[in-house]
């Protein structure tokens, strides 16, 4: 299991990389899928049909909506150049990712292997909660009853974002 | 926005409505089998994006589908809230408290408000995802006048 | 654990595109980037080996399942993710139509 999953991961890591460093905005778009197909088969890997459900529609309305701008306006990279800021800004870079990458091996030391993760916080939500909640599927449990708040906020901020969306693109921009 | 080739313009209706139907699917059995209010108000703002992308902008009243799905987003919301609310009408006065009957785990109705949570949070994400698709076509249908 | 560190590595390389990049359309798929590294870090933590997808069987009984709560977190950012995506894709188109470029130095220079 880890080893399917490393391998998947690494196609994900070369896509991400190809699509920052694309000529093309279309095909930089592009391959961000690799990002987000691949994520789907890590769902489903790991027993998650719910989430790979989600991601797979999501992943292709956001591509729908990225094509979309792309075509609309240009499909030009700006041309890098290495000046002096630029070098600044990847040098600050590079320390910043040393130091996070040093954190990040220091804060796995105390995290379960994969595959031995120990029900510490979600017991109640697993034991009994057919009963309480009367759902089958626990996720949807978790998500309208345990924790109703969350799927509350979650719509709020949908709601938001498509009302922004709406007061940007409606309004008539002074020339 | 231009449609596409008479051979999309055929196919695309047969497709779009099964995927509606599976859509519908989905946010009903949200609590039996994998999928929910998230996954079926996706599914459906797919088959209505599938739709415009086929036949173009042109066939349709712009101004008026996006009044009407900001419209229906607006409600589904509104109906969650009263949904929640109203549990501090009966049983153990609590927000969000499950208070309908719960029925027979595995029956399609069961789980009491769950069901219906579902049903609205799908038109939410439905009307949500169609209204910013919505106003991206009309601000490309406006400037390139 | 060389899970977890490619899954980091994954991170890096949009925080990398984030801080380096200067067209905002490469912006937004390194936000992405780091979005789906994170969704993928959280239902890493929550799987536990041999566990059942999170679906009782009433008939059967005790069971491991794969842990529910990170999957009904992640369910909901998803959403969220594609409601950031296009919010910031509607800011990217309406920049372009007043500055003709995706560049963010140029559209500081051109202030105003």
């Amino acid at each position: 299991m880890e080893l399917t999953i490393s391998i998947i991961l690494g196609f994900m890591i070369i896509g991400a990389i190809y699509a920052l460093h694309a000529k093309d905005l279309l095909s930089a778009v592009m391959a961000m899928g690799i990002v987000g197909y691949g994520l789907v088969i890590c769902f489903l890997l790991l027993k998650a049909p719910d989430l790979a459900i989600v991601q797979i529609v999501v992943e292709t309305i956001t591509l729908v909506i990225m094509v979309a701008v792309v075509l609309d306006s240009t499909r030009e990279e700006l041309a890098i150049t290495l000046d002096r800021r630029a070098i600044l800004q990847m040098i600050a870079g590079f320390i910043v990712f040393a130091g996070l990458f040093y954190f990040f091996i220091l804060a796995i030391e105390h995290l379960d292997p994969l595959g031995a993760h120990t029900l510490r916080m979600s017991e109640t939500y697993v034991n009994g909660a057919v009963e309480l909640t009367g759902s089958v599927n626990l996720v949807t449990g978790v998500l309208f009853d345990f924790r109703a708040y969350d799927t509350l906020g979650e719509a709020v901020i949908l709601y938001t974002a498509a009302l922004g969306v709406l007061t940007l693109l409606r309004i008539k921009g002074k020339k | 926005m231009e449609g596409m080739s008479t051979i999309v313009k055929r196919v695309t209706p047969l497709l779009a409505g099964l995927i509606f139907l599976y859509g519908i699917y989905i946010i009903l059995h949200g609590h039996l089998t994998p999928g929910g209010g998230f996954a079926g108000g996706a599914i459906i703002a797919g088959a209505f994006i599938l739709l415009i992308l086929a036949f173009g902008s042109s066939a349709l009243n712009l101004k008026k589908e996006v009044a009407g799905s900001s419209n229906t987003e607006s409600i589904a919301l509104l109906m969650v809230v009263v949904l929640a609310l109203m549990a501090l009408l009966f049983g153990t006065k609590v927000f969000f408290f499950n208070y309908l009957p719960k029925g027979e785990p595995g029956e399609l109705l069961s789980a009491g408000v769950i069901p219906l949570y579902n049903i609205f949070i799908g038109i939410e994400v439905a009307g949500a995802i169609l209204t910013i698709f919505l106003a991206l076509v009309i601000f490309k249908e406006e400037s390139s006048k | 654990m060389t899970v977890y560190i490619l899954c980091f590595v994954l991170f890096l390389v949009g925080l990398y595109g984030l801080i380096t990049r200067r067209n905002l359309i490469k912006i937004a798929i390194s936000l992405s980037i780091m979005e789906f590294s994170i969704f993928l870090m959280l239902v890493l933590i929550g799987y536990i080996d041999n566990g059942l997808m999170p679906i009782v069987d009433p008939g059967l009984s005790a069971q491991v399942y794969v842990d529910p709560l990170p999957q009904a977190m992640v369910l909901t950012a998803i959403v969220i993710g594609l409601a950031t995506t296009a919010m910031l894709m509607a800011i990217a188109i309406r920049l372009y139509r007043k500055y003709k470029t995706f560049d963010i130095r140029e559209m500081k220079n051109l202030r105003g």
